[in-house]
């Protein structure tokens, strides 16, 4: 199965591990993730101003490539656009669901765009969550795993975007399950959090790194109530704040003990058995030593 | 009557605007010898006069559009009803900093010029280049941190400016291309091994003595080794 990707600023830069964990994990679901060429930033946070178009342009103009990409014969008949940063993922379906519902909007996007192929609405912009769950299902994913996630509890965490508004969520945005699915199907016990699509704080990040720190503290502590040995996410944004962020929370929080924090596709990685892709060397807190612990990597994977 | 017509056709003129003030110019002329017909005379803002050095960004808008357009006054012609001005300079802050301490990682051009993260993918400066680069691809290049990308799509930059003074987001592209293309130079690309070996050869006073032949030749002798001299390509292509 052929499909467009679109990776986003990030993936390139602080959250390499994210994409080649996702790269490998999904080849070995016979998914081929093609690079959208010639993309550009998401628009990285729209403004929510109904009549500011122009911040909806660099969006539109992803969508476009995905038109290029079936009209220059790369794709045949694929319109569904996946992503794999929750931010990004936000930006691209907000910004489409909007043109799409208000002609207006898009013809003034497409007149500003004429150097551009018109976009015609045709993108269906879908997370890599979402083909797991829909084109494999997780019963084929489960049937996939070579090296089970046995004895390793893991919490999922939503965080905002993925889930609103909830007419983008890719799921129920108040008892989501998609990442519980995930993580049972690859072998790992589901540890709840009741701060799993709590905000970590976003952007604060840069001029008010302690509320940040605060939200860090709270969501960590929710998941290590109920067992918790690591965190999973799908947000290079939401990974920063709950991982390099512990630095500051411990400070704040005498006796806070650090917790990993993954993108999902690395234990995706590692359940297929592609340790090395898995990328466990580019997160803030070291996962290695509790992997090794539960026996999960150092091991010989049959092939 | 086909050298009728080419008579007439050089009497025509065009009505244009330089600065607000009406001039009559022959058509076919240049932006810049335009000017120089209407009297003004150049002291910035020409150089090569052949679109090669950049130092000739001019902005018009054309009779029936509304559009800015932008182009270096060497390279269009007069139309009629064009309003233009010469942009000799464009104002752009210009970082500093050492190439040798420089670090060549993906966050380095963010840290010199920050407001590239403002780009909202409008794609003005690419339509404002006249050199028809991709000037936005490059600067989203620039935003993730591919330093080649960058290096790469903006080798042609000419550094007239036009992209820079267009740009909503306020970015000095050109600035952000030259740094990448310094970076990608000293610390990225495969150093060339054989240059090296000949510095070497050179320091070592391999070709002083023929150096010193050609000092004492007369110029009718060193024309004609020139003129009998083997040109790589050509050697090549009968070896």
């Amino acid at each position: 199965m052929k499909l467009p990707y679109y990776p986003g600023c990030t993936l390139k830069k602080n959250a390499k591990n994210f994409e080649i964990s996702a790269m490998a994990a999904a080849k070995h679901l016979g998914i081929e993730l093609i690079e959208l060429p010639r993309w550009n930033c998401c628009g990285a946070v729209s403004s929510l101003t109904s009549d500011d178009v122009m911040h909806h342009v660099a969006a539109i103009r992803n969508l476009v490539r995905v038109q290029q990409m079936n009209d220059d014969g790369i794709l045949e008949n694929e319109y569904r656009l996946i992503v794999l940063c929750s931010m990004c993922f936000n930006v691209l379906k907000r910004s489409n669901m909007l043109v799409t519902s208000n002609a207006s909007m898009l013809n003034t996007i497409n007149s500003f765009m004429d150097t551009e192929p018109d976009y015609e609405g045709t993108v269906e912009v879908k997370h890599f969550l979402e083909i797991l769950r829909d084109e494999i299902g997780f019963e084929r994913l489960k049937n996939a795993v070579r090296n089970p996630l046995k004895g390793l509890k893991i919490s999922p965490y939503y965080g905002c975007t993925l889930l609103r508004p909830k007419e983008i969520g890719i799921d129920d945005a108040e008892s989501p399950s998609i990442m519980e699915n995930l993580i049972e199907a690859l072998g790992g016990d589901v540890a709840d959090n009741p701060y799993k699509s709590l905000c970590c704080g976003s952007y604060h990040t840069v001029g008010n790194a302690e509320v940040v720190a605060q939200r860090t503290y709270k969501i960590i502590e929710g998941a290590r109530r109920n067992g918790a040995d690591v965190i999973i996410t799908s947000c290079p944004l939401c990974a920063f704040n709950l991982d390099n962020r512990q630095a500051l929370t411990e400070k704040l929080y005498p006796g806070f003990k650090r917790m990993p924090i993954l993108y999902f596709t690395q234990l995706m990685a590692l359940a297929f058995g592609y340790e090395k892709e898995a990328g466990f060397d580019g997160n803030f807190i070291n996962p290695i030593p509790l992997l090794e612990e539960k026996g999960l990597i150092g091991m010989k994977v049959q092939k | 009557m086909a050298k009728k017509k080419k008579i007439d056709e050089s009497k025509k003129m065009v009505r244009i605007y330089i600065m607000g003030k009406e001039y009559l110019v022959p058509a076919g002329l240049t932006i810049m010898k335009a000017i120089e017909y209407a009297g003004y005379r150049y002291i910035r803002g020409a150089g090569c006069r052949a679109g090669f050095c950049g130092a000739c960004a001019t902005v018009y808008r054309k009779l029936g559009d509304y559009k800015l357009h932008a182009n270096l006054a060497c390279q269009t012609t007069v139309e009629d009803g064009m309003y233009l001005v010469q942009l000799p300079f464009v104002p752009a802050n210009k970082a500093i900093y050492d190439m040798e301490k420089i670090k060549p990682d993906e966050n380095v051009i963010l840290q010199y010029y920050p407001e590239v993260a403002r780009c909202v993918s409008c794609n003005t400066c690419t339509k404002a280049c006249p050199q028809s680069l991709e000037v936005m691809d490059y600067i989203q290049a620039a935003l993730r941190g591919d330093i080649k990308k960058v290096a790469e799509l903006s080798f042609d930059c000419i550094q007239c400016g036009l992209c820079a003074i267009r740009c909503p987001a306020e970015i000095a592209h050109y600035h952000v291309g030259q740094l990448a293309r310094r970076i990608y130079g000293k610390y990225m690309m495969a150093r060339a091994k054989h240059l090296e070996e000949r510095v070497k050869e050179i320091e070592a006073g391999k070709f002083d003595d023929e150096i010193k032949k050609l000092m004492k030749m007369s110029v009718a002798k060193l024309k004609e080794l020139y003129n009998k001299r083997e040109i790589e390509g050509e050697a090549m292509e009968s070896g």
